[in-house]
C-alpha cells in the first residue's frame, strides 16, 4: 500500500506538470485525490488494516496528500500569475506619450530674487518693511539731507505728482519712515523692498520703473566693517561663494562716508571681460554710514547712535544672477521669458 | 571731467606711478572713469621728408614720393594735394594702427606703397580742433622736426587722458589743481600752485572802470583790465591742453580764460573793456529781457537769471555764457577780467533752461573763493607772457564769502568706532599729510585745518570719510552687526497669496504702474480721484492705476501677437487713488485666464467655473471657506454682463471675477481682481483641529430635475435645512441640460454624506431623513426626483 500511494504520488506530480489550465487542475486533482480516486480507495481500505501498519500507511498517505495539494495549488498560482501576466501584456502602453498635467505657475525673477534677499536677511533676524510708492518730497529729499537745490537731485529727475507729492525715487524713504516711526528710538534693522520711479525714458539699462531693497540698521556702534561683513554675506548668498567685494568711496547726500561696492565678475572672475567691461569688477549697490543730518531729522541723537544704510537694485542683480541683457524684458512679461523661471533653486 | 596727465603733472609729478595702476587707485578714491586712453591713439607712426616728389603715371590726383625715414627711403603713394619735395611729414609705417584702420605694404595702381603720409585728423584729432588745412592736407611739420623720431612727441601729443564721472559733491575735482591734491594722495608728492607774478603799470582799473552789484546772487566779484593784448594764436602746449580737456582753441586770450578755468576750476569771462563802457554791473534779469549770447542765440531771461551789465542793458548770462557784444575779437586791445561766484541754484536753473557750459557746470557745484583771487592773478600772469598784455594796477574787488580755512576737530576714538578699524594716531596723521591738511593732535583729539578748495569737507564725517577712502576699505575686517537677537517681524500675505497663484498654474507677471489716463476707470466702479504725473513721459504713462487688469490686458494681447495664446497670469500691486485729498495706497492681485491651462493631449480650456475654481481655491486656502458667495450686481462695463460676479466675503465686496466683455476683445478670457487690503481685514482664526468620528459614515446619490431659474446653492441649503445634524457634506456630481428632459429644466445630481459619532449609520436610520430630504427640494424648489 505505501508502494501504491508512493507511485500515486508520483503520477500524480507528474500530471501537474502537464495541466495548463485551472479546469485540468481541477480534474486531475479530483481524479488523484477526489472521492472516486484510487487515494480515497485506500483510505477507505486502512480499516483492514493492523494498528501499526494502521500507523505508517496513515503517516504516509498524510504526506502525500500534502504534497500533491500543495503541488497542486502552486501550479495553479503559476498558471493564474501567466494568464495575469498575459493580459497585462496586452495593456501595453506607449510610456513615452505626454504626460497629463496642469501648466505649471512661475513666479517672476524679480520676485524670485527679492524673496531671496528677503530670506537671508530675514535668517538674520532683520525685520521687513512695506512703505508707499507716493511719498512726499520731504521723505524722499528733505529728511534725506537733500534740500531743494541741491546738486544730487539732478540726477535723479522725478515723476512729481504736486509740488509736494511724488513717486519715489528710491526706497530710501523708508529710511525716514522707519526711524520716524521708532518712537522709542531703540536700535532696530530692516530691509525695505517695493517699487522705485525715475523720469528715465526706458531703453536696455533704463527703466521708469524699477525696484529697490532699502537696508538700515542703527545701533550704538555700528561700523562700516559691519556694513562690509553684511554686504559680503548678501554678494556671496546672490552670486556665489567665491564672489569678493570691493569699496570705492562716492557721494550721496544720506549717508557719510558713502561707497559704491562693485563685486567681483564671476564671469571671469577678477580677469576682466566684456561683462564687466575689463575691469574684474561689477557695480552692485551703494552704501553708506547713515549721515548725522538724517540721524537727527528723524529724531536719532547722532552722538549716541550709528548706522549704516544700503540700496540695491533688484532688476540689476537679477540681470547680473539670470545674465539678461535688456531691462524692459522685466516689464514685457513675455510667456518665452517668464518660463525661464520655471524651477525652484536652493 | 578729463584729466590730462601733462596738464595735471604741471602741479605735481605723475613719473613714479604706471598710469593705470594710478588710473586704478583714483577709483579706488572714488573717482570713477569712463576710459584712460592716449590723446593719440596710435604706434609706427615716425618723422620723415619727403626727398622726392612726382606725379603717379597713372592718376591725376595721386604722387609717388620717396620718403626718409632716416634708417631707410620709403616709396609711399600719396593723394594729399600739399604733399611736396623738402616737407616733413608724419609717417605711418607698415602695422600702424590708425582709427580709420592699419595701414599695410600695398600696390596702389601699379606702384608700391611702403606706408602713409598723414593728416591730423587721420590720427584720430576730432575735425573741431583743426584747422582746415590740416583736414584737407597731411601735415606739414615743422623744419626743427629730426627725422626718425617720433612726431606725437615733436607737436606735444605724447597725452594720456582720463575720462572721469565724479561724483557731485567733488566740485574741486574740477580743475587740474584738484586733481593734481588728489593724485598726490596715490603718490605722496607735493603739489605746487602756478605763477602768478606779473609787472603792473600805471592805469588803476579803478579810474576805468566801476562795478554795481544789485542781487544778493552773486557773492563775490573781481575784476582786473589788461590793456593792448595782442590776439593771436595760442601756444601748442595751451592748445593741446585744451583738446585733451575737450575745450577748442579760439585765440591765444579767449584761450587763457578756459586754461585758467580749467587749472583752478574758477570760470572767468573777459570782456572787450573797450565795448564795455565804464560801467560793469550784476542784477536779476527782469521778465522778458533778451540777451543774445556769445553763440549767436537770442535768449530770453526771467528774474532767476543772473546778468551781468554794462550798467544798463545785459551784456552777459552770468555763470553760464557771455554776451555777443562785448566779445573779444581779432580787434580787441584791452580787455576786463571776470572773475565771480554767483548763487549756485540760479545758476542751475538758468543752465537747465538754455545751456549747459563748462562754466555753468563749476558754477552749480560750488567754489572756492580763493580760488577765485588766484584765477584772477593767474590770468594776469599769462595774459602778460602769451598775448603781450600790459596788466593795470588795482583790482575791482566785491566779497562776502569767508576766506579762511575750517577747523574741524574729531576724536580717533569717534573714527575707530564709524569706520570699525582700529587706526592709530599716526596712522590717521599719515592719511591728514597725504591729504595736504594741517593739523594738531593732542591726546588723540585732531585738530584738522581744512582748506576752503575742499567744499566738500564740514562736519566730523565728513574728515571720518576722507580717512576711510585714503586709508581704504580693502584693509578692514568683515564683521556683522551685534544685535539682540529678535525674530524678524515680516508680512507674509503676500508671498502667501503669490504661492498659492503659482501652485494653481499661474505665471507672475509685472507691469507699469504709470498707465493711460483713459484707462485709469476701467474695469472699476469706485468713485476715486485721478493721481496724474505732472510731467509724463508719454501719455501711456501718465497716471497710478487703480486697476491693474488693464496692464494684463496688454500682456496678454502682446503674448497673442507673438502666438502665445494660453495665458494665465497674475499680479499683485499696489494701487491707487486719490479719497478726499489723501493718497491710498492698495494691494490687488489681479488674473488673467485664457484658452488651454493642460499641457499634453487632453486640452482643457479655461471657463466661468475654473476661474471661480481658482478663486475658491485662494480663498479656502486662505481659510474663508463657507464666509463667501459670489454676489450679482451691477459690473463695470468691461466685464461681460451675465458671466460675472463680485466675491463676497463676510458681507464685503473684496473683487470681481468674470468674463472680459466680448466688446473689449472677441477671446474668451476671464479675468479676476482681488482687492488683498479689503479681504485681509476680515480676520481669519488659527487652524484648530476638530476630533472626526470613530465610525464610518453614509455616502448616498440623488438626483433632481428643477425648473432652469432655481440656484443650485439655495437647492443646497433646502437639503441641509432638511438634513440635520447627521448630513455632514452635500456636493454636486453631475449637471445635465438637453434632449433628455423638458428645454426649461436643468438636472442636478447630489452626493450627500452622513456620519454619526456614536455609531456606525445604517439605511434604516438614513432612509427617513433621505425621504424628508427629498420633499423638502420637491416642494421648495418645484424639483421632480429623478434618480436615488
Amino acid at each position: 500500500m505505501i508502494e501504491k500511494l508512493e507511485e500515486i504520488k508520483l503520477k500524480a506530480l507528474d500530471e501537474v506538470e502537464k495541466c495548463n489550465d485551472e479546469a485540468s487542475i481541477n480534474n486531475a486533482k479530483s481524479k488523484y485525490l477526489g472521492k472516486k480516486s484510487e487515494f480515497s480507495e485506500i483510505m477507505s481500505s486502512m480499516g483492514k488494516l493492523s494498528s501499526d501498519e494502521k500507523r505508517e500507511v496513515g503517516a504516509k498517505s498524510n504526506e502525500v496528500r500534502t504534497i500533491v495539494t500543495e503541488a497542486f495549488s502552486n501550479r495553479l498560482k503559476t498558471i493564474k500569475d501567466l494568464e495575469l501576466n498575459k493580459k497585462l501584456e496586452n495593456d501595453k502602453i506607449d510610456l513615452t506619450l505626454p504626460s497629463k498635467k496642469r501648466k505649471r505657475g512661475t513666479k517672476h525673477p524679480l520676485t524670485l530674487v527679492r524673496e531671496e534677499i528677503e530670506d537671508l536677511f530675514i535668517s538674520m533676524g532683520y525685520d521687513v518693511v512695506d512703505g508707499p510708492e507716493v511719498d512726499s518730497d520731504s521723505n524722499c529729499f528733505e529728511m534725506l539731507n537733500l534740500p531743494k537745490g541741491h546738486p544730487a537731485r539732478d540726477a535723479q529727475d522725478s515723476f512729481y505728482i504736486t509740488q509736494e507729492m511724488l513717486l519715489r525715487t528710491h526706497t530710501s524713504t523708508m529710511q525716514v519712515r522707519s526711524m520716524l516711526a521708532n518712537v522709542d528710538k531703540k536700535p532696530f534693522k530692516i530691509i525695505c523692498p517695493g517699487k522705485t520711479y525715475r523720469r528715465d525714458d526706458d531703453d536696455a539699462t533704463h527703466s521708469h520703473q524699477f525696484s529697490q531693497i532699502e537696508g538700515l540698521v542703527v545701533g550704538r556702534d555700528i561700523s562700516l566693517s559691519d556694513l562690509k561683513g553684511t554686504l559680503l554675506l548678501l554678494a556671496r548668498k546672490m552670486l556665489g561663494n567665491d564672489r569678493d567685494i570691493r569699496f570705492r568711496a562716492s557721494y550721496f547726500p544720506f549717508t557719510e562716508p558713502s561707497y559704491e561696492v562693485d563685486v567681483s565678475c564671476f564671469n571671469c572672475n577678477k580677469k576682466g571681460c566684456p561683462m564687466c567691461k575689463g575691469t574684474g569688477w561689477i557695480e552692485i549697490l551703494g552704501c553708506g554710514i547713515v549721515h548725522p543730518n538724517v540721524l537727527e531729522n528723524c529724531g536719532f541723537d547722532h552722538n549716541k547712535y550709528q548706522g549704516f544704510a544700503f540700496g540695491i537694485g533688484i532688476e540689476r542683480v537679477a540681470m547680473l544672477k539670470y545674465g539678461i541683457t535688456d531691462i524692459r524684458n522685466f516689464y514685457t512679461n513675455d510667456y518665452r521669458f517668464l518660463n525661464n523661471f520655471d524651477r525652484k533653486e536652493m | 571731467m578729463k584729466l590730462s596727465k601733462k596738464f595735471v603733472s604741471d602741479y605735481t609729478s605723475l613719473d613714479s606711478v604706471d598710469f593705470y595702476e594710478y588710473a586704478d587707485a583714483m577709483l579706488k578714491l572714488g573717482n570713477e572713469y569712463e576710459t584712460i586712453k592716449p590723446l593719440v591713439n596710435a604706434s609706427k607712426l615716425i618723422i620723415g621728408e619727403v626727398i622726392e616728389c612726382s606725379m603717379h603715371p597713372q592718376s591725376d590726383h595721386l604722387h609717388l614720393c620717396k620718403v626718409n625715414i632716416g634708417s631707410e627711403v620709403l616709396n609711399i603713394v600719396c593723394g594729399a594735394p600739399n604733399v611736396r619735395e623738402g616737407i616733413k611729414v608724419i609717417v605711418a609705417l607698415d602695422g600702424c594702427v590708425l582709427p580709420g584702420g592699419t595701414i599695410k605694404k600695398s600696390i596702389i595702381l601699379g606702384c608700391e606703397s611702403n606706408g602713409m603720409l598723414c593728416a591730423l585728423n587721420e590720427l584720430g584729432i576730432e575735425s573741431k580742433y583743426l584747422k582746415d588745412e590740416d583736414i584737407k592736407g597731411i601735415c606739414e611739420l615743422d623744419e626743427l622736426a629730426i627725422v626718425g623720431e617720433d612726431p606725437i612727441k615733436f607737436l606735444e601729443l605724447d597725452d594720456m587722458v582720463i575720462d572721469f564721472e565724479l561724483t557731485a559733491n567733488r566740485a574741486d575735482l574740477l580743475s587740474m589743481l584738484g586733481l593734481a591734491y588728489e593724485s598726490a594722495i596715490i603718490t605722496g608728492n607735493s603739489v605746487k600752485l602756478p605763477k602768478m607774478n606779473y609787472k603792473v603799470n600805471k592805469e588803476n582799473i579803478n579810474n576805468s572802470l566801476s562795478l554795481k552789484v544789485d542781487t544778493p546772487n552773486v557773492y563775490t566779484f573781481l575784476s582786473k583790465r589788461v590793456n593792448n593784448v595782442k590776439i593771436k594764436e595760442s601756444p601748442v602746449f595751451i592748445k593741446n591742453r585744451l583738446m585733451a580737456c575737450g575745450i577748442r582753441s579760439i585765440n591765444n586770450v579767449v584761450d587763457i580764460s578756459n586754461y585758467v578755468m580749467l587749472e583752478t576750476g574758477q570760470p572767468l569771462h573777459f570782456y572787450d573793456a573797450d565795448l564795455l563802457g565804464d560801467t560793469i554791473g550784476v542784477r536779476n534779469a527782469q521778465d522778458g529781457e533778451t540777451l543774445v549770447t556769445l553763440d549767436n542765440n537770442k535768449r530770453i531771461l526771467n528774474s532767476e537769471d543772473i546778468v551781468i551789465t554794462n550798467g544798463k542793458e545785459p551784456i552777459g548770462l552770468a555763470g553760464v555764457m557771455g554776451g555777443l557784444s562785448t566779445e573779444i575779437n581779432e580787434n580787441t586791445k584791452n580787455v576786463v577780467i571776470e572773475c565771480a561766484i554767483f548763487n549756485p541754484i540760479n545758476i542751475r536753473k538758468t543752465s537747465k533752461k538754455l545751456l549747459r557750459s563748462e562754466a555753468s557746470i563749476r558754477y552749480e557745484k560750488g567754489l572756492d573763493v580763493n580760488r577765485t583771487y588766484m584765477a584772477l592773478e593767474r590770468a594776469c600772469y599769462l595774459l602778460e607772457k602769451y598775448a603781450n598784455a600790459s596788466v593795470c594796477d588795482g583790482i575791482i574787488e566785491y566779497n562776502t564769502l569767508d576766506r579762511e580755512d575750517k577747523i574741524i576737530e574729531i576724536e580717533l576714538d569717534k573714527i575707530n568706532s564709524v569706520l570699525g578699524y582700529n587706526l592709530s594716531v599716526i596712522d590717521v596723521s599719515k592719511v591728514f599729510d597725504k591729504l595736504n591738511f594741517k593739523y594738531k593732535v593732542v591726546s588723540n583729539k585732531f585738530k584738522v585745518t581744512v582748506p576752503t578748495r575742499r567744499t566738500d569737507i564740514s562736519i566730523k564725517e565728513d574728515l571720518i570719510e576722507e580717512v576711510g577712502r585714503v586709508y581704504g576699505v580693502d584693509n578692514i575686517e568683515a564683521t556683522l552687526p551685534v544685535f539682540e537677537s529678535t525674530p524678524s517681524i515680516y508680512d507674509k500675505k503676500n508671498r502667501v497669496v503669490r504661492d498659492i497663484m503659482v501652485s494653481l498654474g499661474l505665471n507672475e507677471v509685472i507691469t507699469y504702474s504709470l498707465i493711460k489716463n483713459s484707462d485709469v476707470f476701467k474695469f472699476t466702479n469706485d468713485e476715486f480721484g485721478l493721481i496724474k504725473v505732472l510731467s509724463p513721459l508719454s501719455e501711456d504713462r501718465e497716471v497710478l492705476r487703480h486697476s491693474i487688469l488693464t496692464s494684463l490686458l496688454e500682456v496678454y494681447n502682446y503674448n497673442k501677437a507673438r502666438n502665445i495664446k494660453d495665458c494665465s497670469i497674475f499680479e499683485i500691486s499696489k494701487c491707487f487713488s486719490l479719497i478726499n485729498g489723501e493718497y491710498v495706497e492698495e494691494n490687488k492681485l489681479a488674473c488673467l485666464l485664457s484658452g488651454n491651462y493642460m499641457e499634453g493631449i487632453d486640452k482643457e480650456y479655461y471657463d466661468f467655473y475654473t476661474v471661480k475654481g481658482i478663486v475658491e481655491d485662494l480663498l479656502d486656502s486662505l481659510g474663508y471657506k463657507n464666509r463667501y458667495s459670489f454676489v450679482v450686481k451691477e459690473l463695470p462695463d468691461e466685464m461681460h454682463p451675465t458671466k460675472s460676479v463680485y466675491i463676497n466675503v463676510s458681507g464685503n465686496i473684496v473683487g470681481l471675477l468674470g468674463q472680459v466683455h466680448p466688446r473689449i476683445t472677441k477671446d474668451e478670457v476671464y479675468v479676476i481682481e482681488i482687492n488683498l487690503d479689503t479681504l485681509f481685514d476680515n480676520r481669519v482664526g488659527k487652524v484648530k483641529y476638530k476630533e472626526f468620528s470613530k465610525y464610518p459614515g453614509i455616502s448616498k446619490d440623488l438626483a433632481f430635475i428643477l425648473p432652469k431659474d432655481v440656484n443650485n446653492e439655495d437647492v443646497i441649503s433646502s437639503i441641509k435645512q432638511a438634513g440635520g445634524k447627521l448630513l455632514k457634506n452635500v456636493m454636486v456630481f453631475d449637471y445635465y441640460e438637453g434632449d433628455k428632459i423638458d428645454s426649461n429644466k436643468k438636472s442636478i445630481a447630489y452626493n450627500l454624506y452622513f456620519e454619526s459619532f456614536d455609531k456606525t449609520l445604517s439605511d434604516e436610520e438614513i432612509n427617513p431623513l433621505f425621504d424628508k430630504i427629498i420633499e423638502n427640494v420637491v416642494k421648495k424648489h418645484n424639483g421632480i426626483l429623478r434618480d436615488k
